[in-house]
């Protein structure tokens, strides 16, 4: 199936050469362990726990609005706070962001991310805010 | 070309339960016969089709097709690929463009044109949709491909078969549109396609559908694009390249491609929300039920201004990179212009309710985002000066890229300056959705965006391709584009300013009629310059010999892409380069590190090929096109297909290899007899 640029066998390694690898950040590493490039790694266990935890919270708002269980007004709160706590589930568990890393792009990605979302979120609420007040008067649903 | 009439959707056709499971909505009158116009472009496409294939075959290059292109994850083919299909699909957009200047024209004067309006309103949805998403996009996504890797030093970006994927994800989007210009219809709800005109509702055909798809199986492809080239550039760069010895086009590729992962989730859930109201019965944008089509606008924007950043942003890279090796001077302000990138990459995430001022925010909203937009000016400022000061006594050399160059900073500034007009929201109210919008976006996007992504063609070509594009036949494109685009633009903004208003089809104001004349006359000449384009292409490669660059550094270039060879070899780079500073080759040179042939070399760590990519991708138009005519097994089989094609992809352990440290020597070996013969 795979095509090489060049027909050659596989390995052409010989022994008193070191190979380069094309992933530079390694050869830069190369005192470290060959995966230990900063950022956390998972195991097993971590994943089906965040997998269960993510499971239990999505069907917590299901739960509770297919039952109707809870208000309209109760409701909503709660399931943004259930989302939330997911956000930080899947962080944690499935992105293994951590205060220790000692990645320092994850966690400028980290805050870059959120300032992204904070401006959205809170600038979509402030202008639907205005929008529904200025045009829909009697609809607005906040 | 244009794009098939609304009421061919099949009404009177037979509805049998077998003919619905087998094929959905579509039927044999779903294709539009009787239209000649569609027909005559239908033929001509499928032809284009028949005669490439049919010369592959003749020429029994099917191999060499599949084994070099298809399945290659190498950066620099993708990259070049990206570009042929944004070059093709200019060609579409651009008859679209025509298409719509000659009927205004036609129908300026009483007559009523050649185009119903329903043929109309596709046409300039297919225009906007094809030039940002089919022709801008994948234009600078394969000038980052081919140019960011090279720039930092790498052998390849951080992830090459999810680059192949990428690349045939956003191919495929590209025939989901051209397949809907002969089978049903596209879209006539504007490129952004607000509801609640794209609702079922007022849109019961294909034609959303078609546009839902396209732009989801492509998204997916940039943003995984995206992910790729950061992880490249924070992980791969040359030993000594700090952030701050980065080139500025990789500094501009790393912001804009910062922007696509942050802005097209956004897009991809906006359209799935669309996705869900039209498929699925619900109400998030819709009049009735609890829906709010003003959401649509906001989130679409909140996606949509980032993504012209995305856009312009490598452009800017480009004319910094041009600026600076035809000035033969070190970039003016390289600090502040990586500043101006980040401010600017901020700051495009916090404007973007300019574009519905007149929804009816209010006051104070309006305020915040007219003033956010007006300090988004400032880093767009300071590159334009920092652009001018380099040039200033540096010694200027007029090749193609510096003429494209300049071009761009005249013509992107009085775009900047119409832009910064509209951003006041009282003069927004009278402009708003007039044709001096429409002169404002195009003098920015063909100013910037599309100059640049010519002057990165003309400047990068002897890189990828190991000869230079002939320099007479690119100066008549670079003139016709120039003087046809302000022929075909200025009189738009008089008559945005007449109170002239966007997509009309018919217009009845005979005073109009001489300037969308002159308009058309424009048009016509930047079609002369894409003619141009295409025969300084084909004359090129015919003259390849005459035109060869035999050092790899046709220009006395300042970054590490003009160190390797022209093209460069598949590895790049034989021995990764050391870089002490961000103009690393020209210092090179300087001090006469470059050209210095080692004694050895050491194996070199590559990826294999893989069809896995081009599978999915091409699979992926089969899932489209089975969602847009609601053929569920078709689509259900091709996501299954994909998804398998994936797992068998994770089982396949030879992924890699290594070139033989003898295999580099002969390659390495050759080009230093190239430059001993080109006088180095």
């Amino acid at each position: 199936m795979s095509t090489p640029h060049v027909a050659k066998p596989k390995k052409a390694k010989t022994p008193h050469t070191k190979p380069v690898d094309i992933d530079q950040s390694k050869s830069e590493l190369a005192h470290h362990e060959h995966h230990d490039d900063g950022a956390g790694h998972g195991t097993v266990k971590s994943y089906l726990i965040g997998f269960i935890l993510s499971v239990i919270l999505t069907g917590i708002p299901f739960a509770l609005t297919m039952m109707h269980i809870l208000p309209s007004s109760s409701l909503v709160p709660v399931i943004l706070v259930l989302g939330i706590v997911q956000i930080l589930v899947h962080l944690y568990f499935f992105l293994h962001m951590n205060a220790s890393s000692s990645q320092v792009w994850n966690n400028a990605a980290f805050v870059f991310t959120l300032i992204i979302v904070g401006i959205l979120v809170i600038g979509s609420i402030w202008v639907m805010f205005h929008l529904n007040h200025n045009m829909m008067p009697g609809m607005a649903p906040m | 070309m244009l794009t098939a009439p609304a009421h061919n959707i099949p009404a009177m056709s037979p509805d049998t339960p077998l003919l619905n499971l087998l094929f959905g909505k579509l039927r044999l009158d779903s294709v539009p016969w009787h239209e000649p116009i569609i027909m005559i472009a239908g033929a001509g496409m499928v032809g284009a089709a028949i005669l490439v294939l049919g010369l592959t075959t003749y020429f029994k290059k099917w191999t060499y097709v599949w084994t070099e292109w298809l399945t290659s994850v190498d950066h620099k083919k993708i990259g070049a690929m990206y570009i042929i299909l944004a070059l093709i699909m200019l060609l579409r957009g651009f008859a679209d463009a025509l298409m719509m200047r000659s009927q205004q024209a036609l129908a300026s004067a009483g007559g009523a044109g050649y185009l119903p309006p329903e043929h109309f309103d596709q046409i300039f949805s297919a225009h906007g949709v094809i030039m940002i998403f089919f022709m801008a996009m994948p234009f600078v996504i394969g000038l980052m491909n081919i140019v960011m890797p090279l720039q930092i030093g790498a052998r390849d970006v951080a992830f090459p078969y999810l680059n192949s994927m990428s690349f045939w994800l956003t191919a495929a989007g590209a025939i989901l549109i051209n397949a809907s210009l002969v089978i049903g219809e596209f879209s006539h709800a504007g490129w952004l396609a607000y509801p609640p005109l794209s609702e079922l509702e007022f849109s019961p055909g294909v034609g959303t559908d078609y546009y839902i798809w396209a732009l989801q199986i492509s998204g997916l492809g940039t943003l995984l694009s995206g992910v790729n080239l950061i992880t490249t550039i924070f992980k791969m760069r040359a030993p000594g390249m700090t952030m701050m010895r980065m080139p500025i086009f990789t500094w501009t590729t790393l912001v804009a491609n910062m922007l696509i992962v942050a802005a097209f989730p956004i897009l991809t859930v906006t359209l799935a929300l669309l996705g869900a109201d039209r498929y699925l019965g619900m109400h998030f944008f819709t009049n009735d039920g609890g829906g709010n089509p003003m959401m649509y606008v906001n989130l679409i924007w909140a996606w949509g201004h980032p993504e012209v950043y995305i856009l312009i942003l490598p452009a800017f890279g480009v004319f910094s990179e041009v600026v600076a090796t035809f000035s033969r001077k070190r970039l003016f302000g390289y600090d502040g212009m990586v500043y101006a990138t980040f401010a600017i990459g901020i700051l495009s995430f916090l404007v973007w309710l300019h574009h519905f001022f007149t929804m009816g925010a209010g006051a104070n909203v309006n305020a915040f985002f007219g003033i956010t937009t007006m300090i988004i000016s400032i880093p767009t400022g300071v590159k334009i000066f920092n652009w001018l000061f380099t040039l200033y006594r540096g010694r200027v050399r007029l090749e193609l890229p510096m003429l494209w160059t300049l071009g761009f900073i005249i013509t992107f500034v009085i775009g900047g300056m119409t832009g910064v007009l509209m951003a006041v929201p009282g003069a927004d109210f009278v402009l708003h959705n007039s044709v001096f919008l429409i002169a404002h976006f195009h003098n920015v996007i063909i100013g910037g965006v599309v100059f640049g992504c010519i002057a990165g063609l003309n400047y990068w070509f002897p890189k990828t391709f190991g000869f230079k594009l002939h320099v007479g036949i690119g100066k008549v494109s670079f003139w016709c584009w120039l003087i046809g685009f302000y022929i075909a633009f200025l009189p738009l903004y008089a008559l945005g300013l007449m109170g002239m208003t966007r997509r009309l089809d018919f217009v009845n104001n005979p005073v109009w009629h001489i300037y969308l004349i002159v308009a058309l006359c424009g048009a016509l000449l930047i079609f002369v310059g894409i003619i141009a384009q295409i025969v300084q292409i084909v004359y090129s490669i015919w003259k390849r010999d005459e035109l060869r660059d035999l050092t790899g550094d046709p220009w006395d270039g300042r970054t590490l892409e003009w160190a390797t060879s022209s093209p460069p070899p598949f590895y790049n780079f034989a021995v990764l380069p050391k870089v002490g500073n961000h103009d690393a080759f020209w210092d090179a040179k300087q001090t006469g590190t470059a050209y210095v042939q080692p004694k050895s070399y050491e194996p070199i760590h590559m990826p294999h090929n893989t069809p896995t990519g081009f599978l999915i991708g091409i699979v992926s138009a089969g899932l489209g096109f089975g969602l847009v005519w609601h053929i569920w097994w078709m689509a259900g089989g091709a996501l299954l297909v994909m998804i398998g094609l994936g797992i068998a992809h994770t089982f396949n352990e030879n992924r890699d290899y290594y070139v033989p440290a003898e295999e580099v020597k002969a390659i390495e070996d050759a080009h230093f007899a190239n430059l001993k013969k080109a006088g180095n």
